[in-house]
């Protein structure tokens, strides 16, 4: 009896990741969402630039992979050339929420039916540690050796909030992956995504705070228990919007 | 069915471009191509294509990349500081091989410049104009009926070579009016075997990228698309000859430049100076072989250019300076007279210059 296999949607490759990094985690739930769906042969994944970079080996759907910042964009050109096709993006921090913020706010303000999948681990991991929107305040990085000092790097970013202070995006909510609990909370949330945008029902977003052993300093289980005791505080989890159970949207 | 109307040079651009079969369309508002996305706006909707006013320049030609990595003709327009936004997508375009259409109806700069034609984004235009090696398709529409023309070349040329096309216009190009007969409706499909279509669960997923970790990878992407780039070279050149046969001066000049060095050339002849124009319609491939051979019996040539000069570096390189080159130009949105190429052409042909 199989008790535990890889999802087909994932390519049978070896993923660059560093360990401990949720990276593998995440992929793993958005490849299981999309095989519990059946939607792999009619998927576009479009891949970031940052830690998931070379996303588009690791999904076994068609894969585009977008300029830093500008995968709502890409993403927004193939929904319209092609509606019938579950499309969708997975991007990190320094990505969606600096570079990219223009691109995001717009394609949820658009109501885009697709699908973003955001990885928030608060830094910048592909090029080694630096200072991300996300960043806490106070926290150590490349960039702000220091710790963040808000008074000239400003606060972090609560995209979700910010998000959801938007009358355009259907769906917006923030989930974790540092616990199995929140695991599986966090497979519901990314499984709901792709099902609104086979529901026609628009664009979803869902935050997936996650965590940086490597370039945080720490080893995979100190990085855990910073996510529980440092990021979800500032990051409380929850479904910010939810348009899809009203009527008529 | 083919019709001749009166039409501005933007609108014959966006109306070829439809019946070219392009059926997304992605802009940012920006004078002096406003009308084409204005004309867009109108007609998209009631014949089942996409319009949509892209939040930024830099958003609309990350629009295009996606619909392009799907196989469909797509176009984006802007002018000169737009494109200047647009250059990082184009380089992504043309590092993931794909084909698609800009179009700049450029105005004066640097910076923000003016709302008056142009013709200074050449280099930006014909180098590559984003980071890495590339090139893109560049032609050069002179009347309002090659906006039209020259839009269905631009899609046809980059499917078939797998690259973004420029339609390299000017302000004026723009806005004028003039009789054009529309070309005919396009049913052509190219195949399109690495478009992102889904897999259907029927093949491998295919991937649309730029990205090659490895530099020998790397290398091989560069060296194969300029393979490309030499088949287009070798194919594709466009120019029009005016009175070359027996010049002993020879214009050369693009877009509206052309048309004010016609009346120049035309002016020449009548005071007895063998004058002739050569008009290049494709800037990328640049008409050399024709430069070169108009060297070999000329005495020298005029690059007419409404820049500083940026024309006349690929007439030197063309012509390997075997003649001088005399530039006669306006910037900054002003337009060279014909009384002004008539006293350049004097001036090769006086040896003056």
């Amino acid at each position: 009896m199989v008790v535990f296999e890889k999802p087909h949607a994932l390519c049978d490759v070896p993923l660059h990741y560093c360990p401990g990094c949720t990276h593998g985690i995440v992929h793993r739930l958005v490849a299981e969402a999309i095989d519990e769906l059946g939607i792999e042969g009619s998927a576009i994944g479009v891949a970031p630039v940052g830690c998931a970079v070379m996303a588009y080996d690791y999904f076994n759907c068609d894969m585009v992979e977008a300029a830093h910042g500008r995968a709502p964009a890409v993403a927004t050109g193939i929904k319209r050339a092609k509606p019938e096709n579950i499309v969708f993006t997975y991007q990190g921090d320094g990505d969606l929420a600096s570079i990219g913020m223009a691109e995001t706010v717009h394609a949820a303000t658009r109501n885009e039916n697709i699908t973003i999948i955001f990885i928030n681990n608060a830094i910048y991991g592909m090029t080694g540690g630096q200072m991300a929107p996300t960043s806490l305040p106070g926290q150590v990085t490349q960039t702000s050796p220091y710790g963040r000092d808000v008074k000239t790097a400003g606060f972090p970013i609560k995209v979700s909030e910010l998000l959801a202070s938007l009358d355009g995006p259907s769906y917006i909510q923030r989930v974790a992956v540092n616990n199995v609990k929140n695991v599986k909370q966090a497979k519901k949330a990314i499984k709901k995504a792709f099902e609104n945008q086979i529901e026609g029902k628009g664009f979803s977003l869902i935050e997936v705070v996650s965590s940086c052993p490597t370039n945080w300093g720490m080893t995979p289980q100190q990085a855990l228990d910073w996510v529980e005791e440092k990021m979800i505080p500032y990051y409380p989890l929850g479904v910010y919007k939810d348009k899809t159970s009203e009527e008529g949207e | 069915m083919s019709e001749k109307v009166l039409m501005k040079g933007n609108e014959a651009i966006a109306e070829a471009a439809i019946r070219a079969g392009c059926r997304h369309y992605f802009g940012y508002p920006i004078t002096p191509q406003t009308e084409l996305a204005a004309y867009m706006a109108k007609r998209m909707p009631k014949i089942g294509g996409c319009f949509l006013q892209a939040e930024s320049e830099i958003a609309a030609i990350n629009m295009v990349y996606g619909v392009a990595s799907t196989g469909l003709r797509v176009m984006t327009s802007s002018s000169s500081p737009g494109v200047s936004l647009k250059q990082e997508g184009i380089s992504y375009i043309a590092g993931a091989d794909l084909p698609a259409l800009i179009v700049n109806v450029q105005r004066g700069g640097p910076g923000l410049g003016g709302i008056q034609p142009s013709q200074s984004d050449y280099f930006q235009a014909t180098k590559g104009g984003g980071h890495g090696d590339y090139h893109l398709i560049v032609l050069a529409p002179a009347s309002v009926q090659e906006m039209a023309d020259l839009t269905a070349k631009c899609f046809e040329l980059a499917d078939k070579y797998r690259m973004p096309s420029m339609l390299l216009a000017d302000g004026t190009m723009g806005q004028m009016m003039e009789p054009v007969l529309l070309p005919e409706e396009s049913d052509v499909t190219v195949e399109k075997p690495w478009a992102l279509t889904g897999t259907k669960m029927q093949r491998g997923h295919n991937i649309v990228n730029s990205l090659y970790l490895k530099p020998e990878e790397l290398e091989k992407t560069n060296f194969d698309r300029f393979e490309r780039y030499k088949q287009v070279e070798e194919n594709e050149v466009m120019y029009e000859e005016f009175m070359m046969d027996d010049a002993e001066v020879c214009v050369v000049a693009f877009g509206i430049a052309a048309r004010v060095s016609k009346n120049a050339v035309v002016e020449a002849r009548k005071q007895g100076i063998k004058a002739g124009l050569l008009r290049p319609i494709t800037l990328w491939p640049f008409p050399s072989a024709a430069v070169k051979q108009a060297a070999e019996h000329c005495k020298g040539f005029v690059s007419v250019e409404l820049s500083m000069g940026q024309m006349i570096e690929d007439i030197k390189l063309a012509s390997d300076c075997k003649c001088p080159v005399e530039l006669c130009n306006r910037a900054g949105g002003m337009i060279p007279s014909p009384e002004q190429v008539l006293e350049s052409i004097k001036n090769i042909a006086g040896g003056k210059a």
